[in-house]
């Protein structure tokens, strides 16, 4: 029984968070990855794109409740996502056309290409903050749990439990559902593997008659949803700061170079592999110890790595791991 | 256009902008902007060496000159000497274990003899061993010495030193931290750099928000002690009376104008040594090399050039120059401030200011460190103004105007933005470009 106790212990505060959390960075991993294998920069804007397409959402969210929808049980928000999808990949669109394309044209330094894409960045931001401000915006008005913990203990009869949040099961959900039909796009239609030819060899690809234009824009509208969709699902999850996005980056950058940059299946998995780390590195396993340890062994102290503020480091130090024993990723990537 | 010609125009048009402040706001809110000025010319000099000379780019600029802060904090605060005695041998001992870990990783990393798989295993296992002996001694100490009186002290203190030495103490440090991070990433493509010295940033100012037994944390490090006369005593000093009196000067303003003289003074002598040491070292043999390796690296190596090497040391020169402004900051403002230190304000701005001004070019740095610095606090009155004549039309009380006057300091980020798309995209060589 004990032993089933320190289960529901974990998976409530690992294991279901984390794969929550993980979701949401591998949704931001795989736009920052597919930018990087076509275009061939590290995107810095993603973040402040996600904040963007969120900040869409929200704004017809309020509309559309001011107007009286619901969407029964679950989110408004979820409804307008795909407006807000539009607008961000017009938007992505839009600087791809003013910003972006001139330094592809030119074959510039990809350092230089990054650095528009901090003046993209500002930009983005200082246009977020002045359209919803710099507060804090909840938005989510659906049922909040599918079960809770109380129901599942009253269900089992077991001292510890787990709930599942609404919007913990449609992250994990959706980004499943965006991954597997990506990963088919990518795999199996005419686009996606013009795309591939493409950022395996741009000269080879040109040669071949791929259209280069058509696989950027595919590329950006990909990025473009992939991150409204991360950043949606991010703020009704947890809730919608703009300063987050930016330090949000810096697990999404990990995840995309623990994978292999470049690679989507890399991206995915790395974001994973962050989100769980840094649940797993600072949960305090004080009391699943207590459950699973004789009575005479059971600790005093926390049994924690690390404080939960330093949540964010820890992608730094497995980030650095990677640079020193594997640069090139797991799954050694490059190309799609 | 002769060059000095164009230097000139460009300086003259910075400070009549300046003294255009002076006139219409006040001579203080000129003289406080020059301040911060000053210091940001100086960041972008160091960012300049590495971006400039030698094609480094560091998205860490943020925690280099958060590790000045701390420096100024540890070297100028009266040391606290109720916690010390409570928790200080422990942490001391904690340092020890700390050096005993890195020394021991070090020499299990160079030992050739043991294969790379045990090798790796032994230093995790060091790492693991020494951090669960940290927990073991420090956690009850640091909990004791952040108890010990939270509201006024709960930290160590430092070491009670004139506030100028931590200018030095902070370059060292942020030039070790730049060491260690160089090691890491500087043989790897540029975007790592980038990417790597982002997390560092981000990691340290996690450190100092946390670790409240060294910083306070979110409590911030209030009066800091000045290397300059304080206000109050100038107003009461019998010849400040007299002076004021003989040139009928306002008391309270002009006693603030001369404290920020003084640090006037003070940075513009730093900034002129660095100045000259940065021009020296561009026009010597080693600046001549490091332009050759960022221009070919290829070539450079063929002649012998230890690449990887070169740029650790100039990755270490530039950031010690930010740790350097980062404790110069701190000191102006007397207080350390974990919280206002953000990526946006700092590293990106400081690029900002290097590519307007001109990379590889050290006039370039200063005067994209002035314009940009005074771009971003003049900003918010002016972007006042845009959004209210383009609401005007709207009545006084209409929300979405309310709203958008509210938010109308955010445009500073838009305006940045907009200047290094526009810089980058039609001017990519800055005001002043390398070499003019």
């Amino acid at each position: 029984m004990d032993y089933f106790n320190a289960l529901a212990l974990i998976i409530n505060f690992i294991v279901i968070p984390g794969l929550t959390y993980g979701s949401q960075l591998a949704l931001g991993a795989l736009g920052v990855t597919l930018i990087y294998a076509v275009l061939r920069f590290s995107n810095f804007a993603h973040g402040e794109l996600m904040s963007f397409g969120t900040m869409i959402c929200i704004l017809f969210t309020w509309l559309g409740q001011s107007y009286g929808f619901s969407f029964s049980f679950l989110p408004t928000a979820l409804l307008f996502v795909p407006i807000a999808v539009i607008f961000c990949v017009l938007y992505c669109i839009v600087i791809e056309k003013f910003v972006f394309s001139f330094y592809r044209k030119q074959k510039a330094d990809p350092i230089i290409t990054l650095i528009a894409s901090i003046g993209v960045m500002f930009l983005t931001a200082g246009l977020i903050r002045f359209i919803i401000g710099p507060g804090d915006q909840s938005f989510n008005d659906g049922v909040r749990f599918i079960f809770s913990v109380r129901d599942f203990k009253n269900f089992t009869g077991l001292e510890q439990g787990f709930g599942l949040k609404t919007t913990q099961a449609l992250t994990i959900g959706i980004t499943l559902f965006l991954s597997i039909s990506l990963f088919w796009f990518l795999n199996s239609t005419k686009t996606g593997k013009s795309m591939r030819a493409f950022s395996d060899n741009e000269e080879l690809a040109l040669l071949s008659g791929i259209d280069p234009n058509k696989v950027v824009l595919v590329t950006w509208i990909i990025a473009g949803s992939l991150a409204t969709f991360a950043g949606v699902l991010y703020g009704l999850d947890k809730i919608y700061k703009p300063f987050i996005f930016l330090q949000m980056l810096l697990p999404i950058f990990s995840a995309a170079i623990l994978g292999g940059v470049g690679n989507p299946i890399g991206a995915f998995i790395g974001g994973y592999i962050i989100a769980l780390s840094e649940l797993i590195v600072t949960f305090a396993y004080k009391r699943v110890l207590g459950y699973i340890l004789p009575e005479n062994l059971a600790p005093d102290s926390m049994m924690q790595f690390l404080a939960t503020d330093y949540k964010y480091a820890v992608s730094f130090i497995i980030l650095v791991i990677v640079l020193i024993i594997r640069p090139t990723g797991i799954f050694s990537g490059k190309t799609i | 256009m002769n060059y000095w010609n164009r230097r000139f125009t460009v300086f003259s048009i910075f400070f009549a902008a300046l003294f255009l402040v002076g006139f219409f706001q006040s001579w203080n809110v000129a003289f406080a902007i020059f301040n911060i000025c000053i210091i940001s010319a100086i960041m972008a000099l160091g960012v300049n060496i590495q971006v400039g000379y030698a094609g480094i780019f560091n998205a860490g600029i943020m925690g280099f000159a958060a590790i000045g802060g701390l420096a100024a904090v540890l070297i100028s605060h009266p040391p606290v000497t109720e916690t010390i005695s409570i928790g200080g041998f422990s942490i001391l001992l904690c340092g020890l274990i700390i050096g005993l870990v890195v020394a021991i990783c070090i020499l299990l990393n160079t030992r050739i003899l043991l294969s790379k798989i045990t090798r790796r295993l032994l230093i995790s296992l060091t790492i693991i061993i020494g951090l669960f002996f940290i927990n073991f001694i420090g956690s009850p100490a640091v909990e004791q010495i952040e108890a010990f009186e939270p509201a006024a002290t709960g930290f160590l203190g430092g070491f009670g030193m004139p506030i100028i030495f931590s200018w030095i103490i902070g370059a060292i440090a942020a030039g070790f931290v730049a060491w260690l991070i160089g090691k890491i990433t500087l043989g790897l493509r540029s975007d790592y750099l980038a990417i790597a010295t982002l997390g560092i940033a981000e990691t340290i100012i996690y450190v100092l928000k946390n670790e409240d037994w060294l910083t306070r944390g979110v409590k911030n490090v209030n009066a800091l002690p000045r290397p300059v006369p304080y206000e109050l005593s100038l107003q009461e000093s019998k010849w400040f009376i007299e002076f004021c009196e003989r040139y009928q000067f306002p008391l309270v303003e002009t006693s603030s104008i001369i404290v920020k003289l003084c640090y006037s003074s003070l940075f513009l002598t730093v900034l002129i040594v660095l100045f000259s040491l940065f021009e020296i070292a561009l026009k010597s043999p080693w600046g001549r090399m490091m332009r050759a390796i960022r221009d070919n690296e290829v070539s450079a190596r063929a002649m012998g050039k230890n690449i990887k090497a070169r740029h650790i040391e100039i990755f270490i020169l530039g950031s010690a120059v930010v740790g350097l402004a980062g404790a110069m900051l701190t000191t102006l403002e007397g207080q350390f401030t974990p919280i206002a230190y953000q990526p946006l304000r700092f590293t990106f701005t400081v690029w900002v200011m290097v590519i307007i001004g001109g990379t590889g070019n050290n006039y370039g740095s200063i005067i994209g460190g002035f314009l940009v610095w005074f771009l971003w606090v003049e900003a918010e009155p002016f972007g006042l103004f845009i959004v209210e004549f383009v609401t005007s039309p709207l009545s006084e009380t209409n929300s979405l105007r309310a709203h958008l006057i509210n938010n109308a300091a955010h445009m500073r980020y838009v305006m940045m933005g907009l200047l290094l798309l526009l810089v980058l995209r039609f001017s990519p060589k800055g005001i002043f470009p390398e070499g003019k």
